[in-house]
């Protein structure tokens, strides 16, 4: 046995370990922390699998964001988690437990017998790359190959974001988004939301640039900016906006209308929809990707705070 | 065994833990959990796949990579609006259950159809 695949049976261990406390422990606080604890073990999996592009975005989304929006939600509905003692049965559970048993030795039969070698579209990928003035095959994919799906991701996110604004009483409709803060503004928090930002933002940026040639990326840079946005406002040193800002709503449409802009000029300029014209695809993936950036830190920042719920002082 | 298939099957059994935690747990914020961590055994499972099929100096196949960075996203946009949903039941009642016998207070609001 190697030390690589010592390091993987520990790491692999490990995550079992943390998810089942996670489903397990009593306390839901102590669930969403064991939650935060698992995604960040699970971006260690994916540097070991070699995915770059997608431990940057778990660490970021699923450890980070995920974290912050489970965290705000359990501490506001403390109370309520608390009373609920009643448990399924021994019945529900057995039957439970055989279910998932089932469903795992399935999904382990068809890991075992995977098809090799393993179909890939690898060198697919790589024969176009040139064509694209990108150097990292990730986001080739994403903005190329693909876009598309990138283009209809954005809009998800966009349309998760309406429903949850949607939830807001009728009286704050129009109003700002709040954090539970209880920020002392001389406190440690306070502190590091004054010093982290510049580096955060510097972070998130080159995270964004560097993504068309090396691992990064507008979502994983996005995340982090949208991170640090958030962490002055938990901190109580700034607002979020009301809702209603006419510039919020127009930088949130902004990314996906521009991305549509340049993804139906293709069938103009290079005979199909979402083709870009020869030796222009570089400067238009930026162009995507430069007017998707505000909307998707507005976004995914807003979804982290919620409905709207307290109106903007006159 | 080597790592993708070790990862393989770990992804196989997180997902049998997210499926019973899912069921098992009474409160809807224990059951968003759980169901993030089958989409995070999903993800992994793809996450293998996109490892096998490293060619041509690449780590991984891109396509797959690109498709969980998107699932990730999408999974994200998702458990907000669960949440948001789940708060907002709760700002309505005070109380946030899938419990099967209402309390007394909330049988008297909503009647049951006879």
């Amino acid at each position: 046995m190697t030390l690589a695949l010592a390091v993987d049976i520990g790491l692999a261990l490990l995550i079992l370990a943390m998810a089942a406390w996670t489903i397990a422990v009593r306390d839901t606080f102590a669930s969403v922390i064991g939650f935060v604890t698992y995604g960040l073990l699970l971006t260690l999996v994916w540097v070991r699998l070699a995915l770059p592009d997608v431990a940057l975005t778990e660490a970021a989304m699923g450890g980070g964001l995920t974290g912050a929006l489970l965290i705000g939600a359990a501490a506001r509905l403390r109370r309520t988690e608390a009373t609920v003692r009643e448990r399924p049965g021994v019945l529900t559970r057995t039957l439970a437990a055989v279910l998932s048993a089932t469903v795992t030795a399935a999904l382990s039969f068809c890991v075992l017998n995977l098809p090799d070698p393993a179909p890939t579209l690898a060198p697919a990928a790589a024969a176009k790359l040139g064509s694209t003035g990108v150097g990292n095959p990730v986001t080739a994919v994403l903005l190329a190959y693909r876009s598309m799906d990138t283009l209809l991701e954005a809009i998800v996110v966009l349309i998760a974001l309406f429903g949850v604004w949607s939830l807001a009483h009728d009286r704050f409709w129009g109003g700002c988004p709040q954090l539970r803060t209880h920020a002392d503004s001389e406190g440690i928090l306070a502190y590091f939301a004054r010093i982290l930002p510049p580096i955060g933002i510097i972070v998130g940026v080159y995270i964004f640039w560097i993504g068309a040639d090396f691992p990064g990326g507008k979502f994983q840079g996005a995340t982090i900016l949208a991170a640090m946005w958030l962490l002055v406002i938990g901190a109580g040193l700034a607002y979020l906006p009301p809702i209603s800002r006419i510039w919020l709503r127009i930088l949130l449409v902004a990314g996906p209308l521009v991305f549509i802009v340049i993804g139906f000029a293709g069938l103009v300029t290079a005979g199909a929809v979402f083709a870009y014209p020869d030796g222009f695809a570089k400067p238009l993936i930026l162009a995507i990707e430069i007017a998707l950036m505000p909307t998707l830190v507005l976004a995914l920042a807003l979804l982290v705070a919620g409905a709207p719920q307290r109106m903007p002082p006159q | 065994m080597n790592g993708p298939t070790l990862f393989g099957l770990c992804a196989a059994a997180l997902i049998g833990f997210g499926l019973y935690g899912l069921i098992v747990n009474p409160q809807p914020l224990r059951k968003i959990i759980g169901f993030n961590i089958i989409g995070s055994g999903v993800f992994l499972l793809f996450g293998t796949i996109a490892r096998r099929g490293a060619a041509v100096g690449m780590g991984g196949d891109p396509v797959p990579q690109a498709l969980l960075i998107t699932g990730i996203v999408v999974a994200f946009s998702a458990t907000a609006l669960a949440v948001a949903l789940l708060l907002r039941l709760f700002d309505e009642g005070g109380v946030v259950t899938l419990a099967s016998e209402a309390s007394p207070t909330e049988a008297k609001a909503d009647p049951p159809d006879a």
